[in-house]
C-alpha cells in the first residue's frame, strides 16, 4: 500500500486544510489573494451589503489589467465604463487598506505576470484570483486557481474557501524538445491530446525532464493553460530553478527566513510511489511547433499537418466560423494580425525569443504586429536590453501593459473575419473581437508569421 | 441566495458542445460594477446580429415556441473563464437549472453560488431530452433537489449533488455565512501555522 506517499498537490493542499465539514467540503486557507478591476467590484459590494470587513487585507494584492487601455495610460481612461471600473478598484483598495499596483505604478501589469516577478508568488502557497489563468502560479509549486466573484467575497470575508479536494493527474513529458519548439507548443500539444474537458475535476502535476529543464517563464506558460484542458490548476515541483528565480525579488523572503523557506520548499515534491487518479505520458520528440485551427484550444495541430476532418457538429461549426476546410494547409491562410502578449506569453523571455528571430528582419507589409508587454517591469527590461529598438525597426508596434487583445475588453480588438496569430490562451468565437479568428501559437511562431505574413510550413521543416 | 427545492418547467435546447463563458457573456459586457442586467447580453453574439443588433431568428432564445426556466446544453458547458458574470447572465435571464452531460469546474461552482443548479445527466439521457424538447417544445422537465432526480417524458435519472451544497440550495444558505461562523477555527489555524500577517 502507498497510503503514506503523497503527491506534491497533496502536500500543499493538506497544509492548508483548516477543517473538514462532515460529509462535505474542506475549509482551505488562502495565503495570497490577487484581485483586479473586473471580477472584484461585486465582491466588495457583497461585503458591504453584509456589513463585513476585509479579514486579511495584507494578504491581498491588486492591479488593473483586464480593462485598461494599452495606449496613453498616463491620461484618464476614455471609455466611461472602463474608467469607472478602474476607479472603483482604487476606491475599494484605499477604503480596505489593500496594496494596489494601479496604472502608472512601476509594478502595474497583468496579475499573473506581476505576482511572480515581484516574488509574491512562492512555492507551497495557496493562491487565488478571480481569473481562470491563476493556474499560472502553479509553476512555483503553489496551489493556484481561478475563482468566481462570490468566492472572491468569501476570501475577503474569511481568507478561506469551501472546496472539495480535486482528483490528481500527472502529465509526464520526457525527452529532448525539437528545434523551435517552445513551452507554448508543449502545452498546446498536451491539450490537443487530453482534450478541453480531459482535465475537468483534476489538479494536474507536470513532471519529467522537459519541465525540469524549462525556465520559470516556460513553466508559467505551461501551467497557465492548464485550465484550457479543464483542470482547475497545474503545478510543477519547485527546484533550484524556482529558488533562483524567487531569490532577491521585491517580496521574496530574506536572510534566515529565506533559508527556512527553502528548506521547506525542498520537501515539496511527489513521493516516489504516490498514486495519481490519472496519468498521461508523452514523448518530447513527438512535439512540433503547434497552431490551433478551431474555436477551442484543444483543436490544435502541428504546423506540418493539414486541417483534420471535423469529428462532430461542434467541430464542423468551429471550422465554419474559422472559414477553414478539412484538408487545407494552415499556410493557405493570409494572416493580417499578430498579437504577442497576454498572461501566457508576455514575459521577458518571450520577447527575447521574438527579438532574436526578428532582428534584422521586417514584418510582412500587410501584417499588423502588436507587442503588449505583461508588466511595467517587463517594459523596463525590454528597454534596458534594447529589444524595443529591434521591434520598432522590424515595424512592430509596442504598447503598454495589460490583457489587451487576449480578451478584447479594451480597444485592442481584431476586426471581424480577420485571422490573428496570437500568443494568448483562448481561441473562442469572438474572444479577440466580434467575428475575429484566433490562431494560438508560440511567440516564436507568431514572430515568424509576422515576418512572412503566413504560417510557413517549410520554414519549420528545415 | 434564493431557495431551490423543485422546479418543473419547459426547457430550451442548445445542443452545441463546449459552450464557453465568452459565448455566454462576451468580455466587452463585463464592464459593469454590479450584478444586474447581464441577461440582456446572454449569448449576445449568437442571439443578435453582429452588425445590426437585431435578434437572430435562427437562435433558439429568439424562437417563440421555446421557453422555460431550464436550459439544456451540450457537453462541457461553461468552459473557459472564471467570470461569474456567466452565471449572473443565465440567472438574470431567468434560468434556474442547466442540464448537460458535463460542466466545467469553475462554472459549476459559480452557478451553485448563485442558486443556479447544474444538473449532470448521462449522454444518452441528454440526447433523449434534447431531441424530445426540440420535437415537442411543450414537454416539461421536472427537477427535484431533495431527491436529486430529473424526470423527462416518463424517464428519471438521478444526479450528483454535494450534500453540503444541497443543504445550501434547499435552505438558501451560502458559503460566506458558513465561513464566518468558522472564524474562530480559521484564526486558530493561522496561529498554528504562523500565518499571521498583521
Amino acid at each position: 500500500m502507498n497510503n503514506n506517499r503523497k503527491t506534491l498537490f497533496d502536500k500543499v493542499w493538506d497544509a492548508h486544510v483548516v477543517e473538514t465539514v462532515p460529509d462535505g467540503p474542506q475549509i482551505i486557507y488562502i495565503d495570497k489573494h490577487l484581485i483586479h478591476e473586473v471580477t472584484s467590484p461585486q465582491a466588495f459590494a457583497e461585503l458591504e451589503a453584509r456589513n463585513l470587513k476585509v479579514f486579511r487585507p495584507e494578504q491581498i494584492v491588486a492591479t488593473a489589467d483586464h480593462n485598461v487601455p494599452t495606449q496613453h495610460q498616463e491620461l484618464p481612461i476614455r471609455d466611461e465604463l472602463s474608467r469607472n471600473q478602474v476607479e472603483q478598484l482604487t476606491e475599494n483598495c484605499v477604503k480596505n487598506g489593500i496594496e494596489l499596483f494601479g496604472l502608472g505604478h512601476p509594478y502595474q501589469g497583468i496579475v499573473h505576470i506581476i505576482a511572480p516577478e515581484l516574488g509574491i508568488t512562492q512555492p507551497g502557497m495557496s493562491i487565488v484570483c478571480g481569473d481562470s489563468h491563476t493556474s499560472t502560479h502553479g509553476a512555483f509549486g503553489a496551489i493556484a486557481f481561478g475563482i468566481g466573484t462570490s468566492q472572491v467575497a468569501q476570501v475577503f470575508a474569511s481568507q478561506c474557501l469551501l472546496l472539495n479536494k480535486p482528483k490528481s493527474m500527472r502529465i509526464t513529458v520526457n525527452g529532448t524538445l525539437n528545434k523551435d519548439v517552445q513551452p507554448k507548443d508543449v502545452i498546446l500539444y498536451i491539450i490537443s491530446k487530453v482534450g478541453t474537458d480531459g482535465g475537468t475535476g483534476f489538479f494536474c502535476e507536470y513532471a519529467g525532464d522537459v519541465f525540469e529543464n524549462m525556465s520559470m517563464e516556460g513553466r508559467m506558460t505551461v501551467c497557465n493553460m492548464s485550465i484550457e484542458m479543464g483542470a482547475r490548476g497545474g503545478m510543477i515541483a519547485p527546484d533550484a530553478v524556482t529558488f533562483d528565480y524567487v531569490k532577491g525579488r521585491a517580496f521574496a523572503p530574506e536572510g534566515e527566513d529565506w533559508e527556512e523557506k527553502v528548506a521547506y520548499w525542498k520537501t515539496l515534491k511527489t513521493d516516489e510511489g504516490a498514486v495519481f487518479d490519472a496519468e498521461f505520458t508523452f514523448d518530447a520528440s513527438e512535439i512540433q511547433p503547434m497552431v490551433t485551427y478551431g474555436t477551442n484550444p484543444g483543436m490544435g495541430i502541428s504546423v506540418h499537418e493539414s486541417i483534420p476532418a471535423p469529428r462532430n457538429e461542434s467541430e464542423a461549426k468551429a471550422l465554419q466560423y474559422m472559414g477553414l476546410q478539412a484538408g487545407q494547409s494552415m499556410s493557405d491562410i493570409r494572416v493580417n494580425y499578430v498579437f504577442i502578449g497576454s498572461c501566457t506569453n508576455a514575459r521577458i523571455e518571450d520577447f527575447r525569443s521574438v527579438a532574436e528571430y526578428i532582428k534584422g528582419k521586417s514584418r510582412s507589409g500587410h501584417v499588423h504586429a502588436l507587442i503588449v508587454p505583461g508588466s511595467q517591469q517587463v517594459v523596463k527590461q525590454m528597454y534596458e536590453e534594447g529589444l524595443d529598438a529591434v521591434f520598432r525597426e522590424a515595424g512592430f508596434e509596442i504598447r503598454q501593459p495589460g490583457c489587451s487583445a487576449c480578451l478584447a475588453m479594451n480597444d485592442d480588438k481584431i476586426p471581424e473575419g480577420e485571422y490573428c496569430v496570437s500568443t494568448s490562451n483562448r481561441n473562442f468565437e469572438g474572444r479577440q473581437g466580434q467575428g475575429a479568428r484566433t490562431i494560438l501559437a508560440s511567440p516564436l511562431t507568431a514572430a515568424k508569421v509576422a515576418v512572412e505574413g503566413k504560417i510557413s510550413i517549410l520554414q519549420h521543416l528545415n | 441566495m434564493k431557495k431551490l427545492i423543485t422546479i418543473q418547467s419547459r426547457a430550451i435546447p442548445l445542443p452545441a458542445e463546449n459552450i464557453d463563458t465568452d459565448q455566454i457573456i462576451p468580455a466587452r459586457f463585463l464592464k459593469s460594477i454590479d450584478r444586474k442586467g447581464f441577461g440582456n447580453n446572454l449569448f449576445r453574439d449568437w442571439r443578435f446580429n453582429v452588425h445590426t443588433g437585431e435578434p437572430n431568428p435562427e437562435f433558439v432564445l429568439n424562437k417563440p415556441e421555446f421557453t422555460g426556466e431550464i436550459l439544456v446544453a451540450g457537453n462541457n458547458f461553461g468552459c473557459g473563464s472564471s467570470r461569474e458574470h456567466a452565471a449572473w447572465a443565465l440567472t438574470d435571464y431567468g434560468f434556474k437549472v442547466i442540464v448537460s452531460s458535463y460542466f466545467a469546474d469553475i462554472f459549476k461552482g459559480n452557478a451553485l453560488n448563485n442558486g443556479l443548479l447544474p444538473v449532470k445527466v448521462s449522454e444518452d439521457f441528454l440526447k433523449v431530452i434534447l431531441e424530445g424538447i426540440t420535437n415537442d417544445p411543450q414537454l416539461e422537465i421536472r427537477v427535484d433537489v431533495e431527491q436529486q432526480s430529473v424526470t423527462f417524458n416518463g424517464k428519471t435519472e438521478n444526479f450528483e449533488l454535494d450534500s453540503y451544497k444541497k443543504i445550501c440550495l434547499l435552505n438558501g444558505y451560502d458559503d460566506i455565512d458558513f465561513l464566518i461562523s468558522r472564524k474562530k477555527a480559521i484564526q486558530e489555524f493561522e496561529l498554528k501555522t504562523q500565518k499571521i500577517y498583521e
